[in-house]
């Protein structure tokens, strides 16, 4: 107990008699791991918003879209092809196991015209399950009915932006917009998700029967009627991989592909999706993290350099404590504690500094950042590391010199 | 207690060889108190620090207490001063920072341990109990000098060395050091070796070893 309290009092009383001295060579150590601190908070905060974001979607949601397919050896440009159909969405709703909804869609850029006001605007033909696949609630009036879809009802359901660019403050519901060649009647608005991945909030939904009669949906060769992309969602989530297993043969059966042409189509699971992003903003996390990092460096080569320098003055009082007894081991250990006791203390008031820094960052609405314990404890463990490793050759220096020449020194 | 058998000390000085003990042969019984003398450059530091386990000898041997120490490690002479040894130096060697106190204390820490009842013990012995919570500044050369005996003694060491205790202290000063030391060995039967230009001190020692040109030369009982 005693052999690690002295120590740590004399590195304190040395912090006391140099105050200014101390607090320049911590600083080093306070702007690194503030950085760190800050720059990881603000990673993991980015990363933190895309997975709620993916979340608020439904976590069992997957996704097929027109992929590129070989032909003839030529390699035609992902979503240029149009090869997934209606009728590929129904095959797969009766025939893939543990799945609970099937929401193809067709997408079109359409003109719109509301009073004086005229945009052009990406318009979605939906089915009815569309609500249900990617988790949307209606905010105002309502969603199409069975009726409406099956008799290719000109209704249309507006995302909060679309309502608020068009209609303003105005109640949109049973109002009447020109869309393209035909005229629709608003009759629901979607409830807001914020902004961010994928937000339905710029949506407009019509029923895709109605779509087919607005825009001439393209078919394919067979006759089927090709949509923009299939959504689904899964019963039972553990059960992701088999169904994508399942929908891939059996699409593959329905475009008669040969066992050695590509896919003609794409099939992302929402934890295909999640992974990718997170990966993404994991390597940002860490990039930023490394550039921080180096100014940690530069602060531990700071302490180093004061270490030197308070061995050189306290040459005298080595060899004082040589000729009392004091072996290698215990002038280096003195060395190595007061170094580290430096640098912790860094540490420490550099997790204050880098979560104010990250609080004020997020209060004022630039970022959303995340403080977490593992980035705090890794930050502080990490100065205290730079202490030992930039004080071992100062201590090292300090438990090799020769009592008396010490001694003899001013 | 302590035996010399042919030590010398050589210190190589670029090209050439410094010897600075030549031959030196010397028995201390337990109990003695012995004044070594000399002009400036006779070998006595060097014989200090050599008996203190502060150096090694290039040749020879030197047993402490019939222990043949002369060709021990760094670390294990460390343990050999921390247990065996109190030096007490010219210059006092007080850290500067700490209280004398925490001196005193220091002279316990690589010696096994102790507390700082012993620490104030020894301070009241030196007569400084009032003192012990002042810096070395704040006292003068001769508190200073006495807080520098107590951490030499705080760890009962069978010996103490004291090189020219008195050399930078006013007269009075001086005779109440000496007076100290002196019953430091009567009291407590430590071994005293003192190296000193002060005949002061000589007079008061069983007896005065003689040192010139690195070899003992004369060696008087009183």
């Amino acid at each position: 107990m005693k052999k690690w309290f002295e120590p740590l009092s004399t590195a304190w009383v040395g912090v006391v008699t140099h105050k200014l001295r101390s607090f320049l060579t911590i600083l080093g150590i306070v702007i690194g791991v503030g950085a760190v601190i800050t720059l990881m908070s603000v990673g993991k905060g980015a990363q933190a918003q895309i997975l709620s974001n993916i979340q608020s979607m439904g976590s069992n949601l997957i996704t097929i879209s027109p992929g590129a397919f070989t032909s003839g050896g030529v390699r035609t440009a992902a979503g240029a092809t149009r090869t997934l159909t209606i009728e590929d969405a129904e095959a797969i709703a009766e025939q893939v196991p543990y799945i609970s909804a099937v929401a193809p869609s067709y997408s079109s850029s359409l003109q719109l015209v509301v009073g004086g006001k005229n945009t052009n605007s990406q318009v979605t033909g939906v089915n009815l399950e569309y609500m249900q696949v990617h988790n949307l609630e209606i905010a105002n009036g309502a969603f199409f009915s069975d009726y409406d879809y099956q008799s290719g009802a000109k209704v249309a359901v507006l995302g909060t932006n679309v309502k608020e660019t068009l209609f303003v403050d105005a109640d949109p519901i049973g109002q009447q917009m020109r869309m393209g060649s035909i005229i629709v009647r608003v009759i629901g608005v979607l409830e807001s998700k914020g902004a961010g991945f994928g937000s339905p909030d710029d949506a407009i939904l019509i029923p895709l029967t109605a779509m087919q009669q607005t825009v001439a949906q393209p078919r394919t060769a067979q006759g089927g009627r090709i949509v923009s992309s299939i959504a689904l969602t899964v019963s039972d989530e553990k059960q992701s991989d088999y169904v994508v297993e399942q929908i891939t043969s059996l699409l593959r059966t329905r475009h008669q592909l040969t066992p050695n042409a590509g896919d003609d189509f794409r099939i992302q699971s929402m934890e295909e999706i999640a992974s990718t992003l997170t990966q993404a903003t994991g390597t940002m996390t860490l990039l930023l993290g490394a550039i921080a990092a180096i100014s940690l460096l530069v602060g531990g080569i700071g302490v180093m350099n004061i270490m030197l320098v308070s061995v050189l003055e306290r040459t005298r009082e080595i060899g004082i404590r040589k000729a009392l007894g004091a072996r290698e081991r215990d002038i280096w250990i003195q060395f190595l504690i007061e170094a580290a006791f430096l640098t912790l203390a860094g540490g420490i008031i550099g997790v204050v500094v880098g979560w104010v820094v990250s609080y004020i960052i997020s209060s004022m609405g630039l970022m959303t950042t995340l403080v977490t314990a593992d980035i705090v404890i890794l930050a502080v463990s990490v100065s205290v590391g730079i202490g030992l490793f930039f004080g071992f050759y100062p201590a090292w220096n300090a438990s090799r010199l020769n009592p008396i020449e010490a001694l003899r020194s001013e | 207690m302590i035996r010399l058998q042919d030590i010398t000390k050589v210190y190589p000085m670029g090209k050439r060889e410094l010897t600075v003990l030549g031959g030196v042969n010397l028995h201390i019984e337990k109990g003695e108190l012995v004044a070594i003398m000399g002009p400036s450059g006779s070998g006595k530091t060097t014989l200090l620090n050599l008996i203190g386990c502060l150096d090694k000898p290039t040749s020879g041997s030197y047993y402490l207490e019939d222990r043949e120490v002369s060709r021990l490690s760094r670390g294990e002479l460390a343990r050999v001063r921390g247990q065996k040894v109190g030096f007490v130096f010219q210059t006092f060697n007080l850290l500067p920072r700490l209280s004398a106190l925490a001196n005193v204390e220091l002279g316990l820490r690589y010696s096994g341990g102790g507390d700082s009842r012993r620490a104030l013990e020894a301070l009241a012995w030196v007569g400084l109990s009032d003192r012990a919570n002042h810096r070395p500044t704040e006292l003068s050369g001769g508190e200073q000098q006495r807080v520098a005996i107590a951490r030499a003694l705080v760890k009962k060491p069978p010996l103490i060395l004291a090189d020219e205790p008195t050399g930078n202290l006013d007269s009075r000063s001086g005779e109440e050091i000496i007076s100290i030391l002196t019953s430091l060995h009567a009291e407590q039967g430590i071994t005293l070796l003192v190296v000193t230009h002060d005949t002061n001190i000589a007079r008061h020692c069983q007896r005065i070893i003689h040192l010139k040109d690195g070899q003992v030369e004369a060696e008087e009982k009183i």
